[in-house]
């Protein structure tokens, strides 16, 4: 807990708005997928490619599984997002982000030779942004600002007090 | 709690350390604010810019397959004719042979995602037996005998039923008290007669098509199917296609606008979809009864009759009739004395489809050109052929053309003055740019012609949306529920059950019966006839004749 306490103003303004903006990414695409009624994972997932392709594959075209899987990326997406937004259990949410895009990458790895169908907007080569908000997840993780700002001042002060 | 902490010390001192922790609690939380403004602005947005209920109105109507008649008789089949398309349609009924179906079990056991067998297995009994198989080629015979007995749906070394009985004559199968029903899959010069001793001999017919091989027989044909009253079902399994009942609904509503051109294709790139099929190892004078094989002296005598008096001498043969040929009993399709070409084989589907979707009845005339251009194997039939249809009474015209040397895809496609629909598994709708009825939404930005702006993909449950981009792209390379219901289904399973279903209610009629049957029998001779004489060829509907 010491390291929170030496944040300087600066840094914890900006990784709370880090924290923020991974948020939004989460809940809005949490949100959206609850909007959108017919959503499924099922093209996505049939659209994976790399050396675990089969097993996303096998996932879709098991109709008790896609729907479990359907469950989890619609409400799981959701309360990632509300975790990081407010603070809540936000490294709980972000390990759970962390899973999240770990899937993502692992179904569609940005190999060589990787083709999809899904068009992304960028160029990409080994690295792509499910990787890269994999690891301002873990930098999130690391340098923890929720027990500063966000719920968990609250559900955790105790736990300071007592230290 | 934070919330009443950070209040009552308030009221003491104004910069408490209780409501600085209260503030820092909840800073956050106005974000979430920020994003439901977002979402709610994002969806009044969505719902403003997609509101064209008022000129794009559809029902939310899905198709659904009727539960089969719990009381229903089980049917007794014979099938004539076990070749491809033969094995084909008795494995659509659920009765596939062990040998293919071997096939599959080590298909599934190299390779888990395989679930062809597993979908096999699942497929609804449709309640008959098969009990009758015909042939004159004696292995296709024994297949479909080995396909007919294998009730339990299983592999080689299986438990198998009483094996069906084997008729080496047509003739002696329709005579058996113990078939009810026929599947007619013997070649194209078979049909129609096949289908009027059926008929005849009280048995209900599933044919496939085309209907007929002569223009004569194509009138007896009806006659005969009417008298006897036997249900009816030629073998478009195109009827079938979920997509095109929705299709069907946006023409009828007009969506389209006036309807003046529909382009449809046949693109095939290989030796198989030229006809140039396996000639089976077993095969010889022995095996096979030439005799039938040649057809029934009728038809040949109508089909002499038509080629002589219009001097398309040219277009019979080359080889004698009578003599025993490999080539033309297992690639009879290549060869006008047994086949109908690119009209009876691949436009009839096409045909049926458009004729399904507008009812647009035999074409007023028809035009067609073409050649025998890449498989110069001795063939007399063309594998590239254009067809145009006219149809002055519906002002529209439907051009039909094929290549099989060519693999590049084309769609179905129909073209009104508002909309064209490119018609498939899946429907793609595109406002014309330059349409009245979409004007007034296209000018306000509600509507972006020439891209994708309906999408019906079956199995997706709001039908009547406008589909996302994400999903467009890729429902458009079919990758997007390929299940109905949670369901896929055969087509060709679909029609044959749907046949049975009418000869167990015959208060029901098949959607290809025999009217249908007629019009496709027709408009394929009129294709047919216009490329043989090398001119336009009419249709006089009073008197019911190709002129």
């Amino acid at each position: 807990m010491n390291r929170i306490k030496n944040y300087s103003f600066f840094q914890t303004f900006w990784l709370v708005i880090l924290r923020m903006l991974v948020g939004w990414h989460f809940l809005y695409e949490g949100v959206s997928k609850m909007l959108n009624h017919g959503w499924s994972a099922y093209p996505y997932l049939m659209d994976s490619g790399g050396f675990m392709a089969e097993f996303f594959r096998s996932i879709a075209a098991n109709p008790v599984m896609l729907t479990v899987v359907n469950y989890i990326n619609i409400y799981g997406l959701t309360l990632v997002g509300l975790g990081l937004i407010l603070g809540c259990f936000a490294s709980m949410a972000s390990v759970g982000g962390i899973l999240f895009l770990a899937m993502y990458y692992l179904s569609h790895p940005p190999f060589i030779g990787a083709d999809y169908l899904m068009p992304t907007e960028g160029s990409y080569l080994w690295i792509d942004k499910n990787l890269i908000e994999a690891a301002v997840l873990f930098v999130l993780i690391c340098f923890p600002t929720s027990r500063i700002i966000g719920f968990d001042r609250y559900i955790f002060r105790k736990k300071i007090k007592d230290k | 709690m934070a919330n009443e902490n950070a209040q009552n010390q308030d009221k003491s001192r104004p910069e408490s350390p209780g409501r600085r922790n209260a503030l820092k609690t909840l800073a956050t939380v106005p974000v979430l604010g920020a994003l439901a403004y977002g979402v709610y602005k994002k969806q009044q947005y969505s719902r403003q810019m997609r509101d064209v209920s008022d000129v794009f109105p559809l029902s939310k109507e899905k198709t659904s397959i009727p539960e089969l008649n719990p009381d229903g008789k089980t049917i007794r089949i014979g099938i004539i004719g076990c070749g491809i398309r033969g094995k084909q349609l008795l494995r659509a009924a659920g009765f596939a042979t062990p040998q293919s179906l071997q096939d599959l079990i080590d298909g599934e056991k190299a390779d888990k995602k395989d679930t062809r067998y597993q979908m096999f297995r699942e497929q609804e009994s449709l309640n008959i037996a098969i009990t009758g198989v015909c042939d004159i080629f004696d292995s296709f015979a024994e297949e479909g005998i080995a396909a007919g007995a294998n009730i339990y749906r299983e592999g080689l070394n299986g438990k198998y039923g009483a094996a069906p009985k084997r008729y080496r004559h047509y003739q002696e199968m329709l005579a058996a008290d113990d078939v009810d029903a026929v599947i007619i899959a013997a070649p194209d010069h078979w049909h129609g007669t096949m289908a009027m001793d059926a008929a005849r001999a009280g048995k209900h017919v599933y044919c496939e098509k085309p209907a007929t091989w002569t223009v004569p027989e194509t009138y007896m044909l009806r006659d005969t199917i009417k008298q006897t009253g036997v249900v009816f079902q030629l073998g478009h399994q195109g009827r079938q296609v979920d997509s095109y009942h929705k299709a069907k609904e946006i023409i009828d509503k007009g969506l389209l606008g006036p309807i003046t051109l529909i382009e449809v294709c046949t693109n095939r790139n290989d030796p198989n979809g030229a006809w140039v099929y396996e000639i089976k190892p077993d095969s010889n004078p022995q095996t096979i009864d030439w005799k039938q094989f040649e057809g029934n002296p009728d038809r040949i005598a109508e089909y002499m009759d038509y080629m002589t008096k219009n001097n398309l001498l040219r277009y019979v043969g080359p080889d004698d009739r009578g003599k025993f040929s490999l080539e033309r009993f297992f690639r009879w399709r290549c060869w006008w004395d047994y086949s109908t070409g690119l009209s009876g084989d691949l436009l009839t589907h096409e045909y049926d489809a458009i004729n399904q979707l507008l009812d647009v009845g035999i074409p007023h005339s028809a035009t067609s050109s073409g050649g025998v251009y890449f498989f110069k194997d001795g063939r007399t039939v063309p594998d590239v052929l254009q067809t145009t249809f006219e149809f002055p009474d519906k002002n529209m015209t439907m051009l039909y053309s094929a290549t099989l040397a060519s693999n590049r895809n084309r769609g179905k496609v129909i073209m009104g003055h508002d909309a064209s629909m490119e018609v498939g598994d899946t429907l793609t709708v595109k406002i014309d740019s330059q349409s009245s009825r979409y004007w007034d939404k296209m000018v306000e930005g509600k509507i972006k012609p020439d891209v994708p702006f309906y999408t019906y993909v079956p199995g997706k449950s709001d039908v009547d949306a406008i589909t996302s981009a994400t999903e467009l792209y890729f429902a458009q390379r079919g990758l997007l529920y390929s299940y109905i219901g949670g369901k896929r289904y055969d087509t060709t399973f679909l029609h044959i059950r749907e046949w049975l279903e009418c000869i167990r209610d015959r208060s029901r009629q098949p959607s290809c019966n025999i009217n249908a049957a007629f019009e496709e029998a027709i408009t394929a001779h009129m294709g047919t006839r216009a490329y043989l004489e090398g001119r336009t060829k009419y249709w006089d509907k009073d008197r019911e004749e190709i002129v």
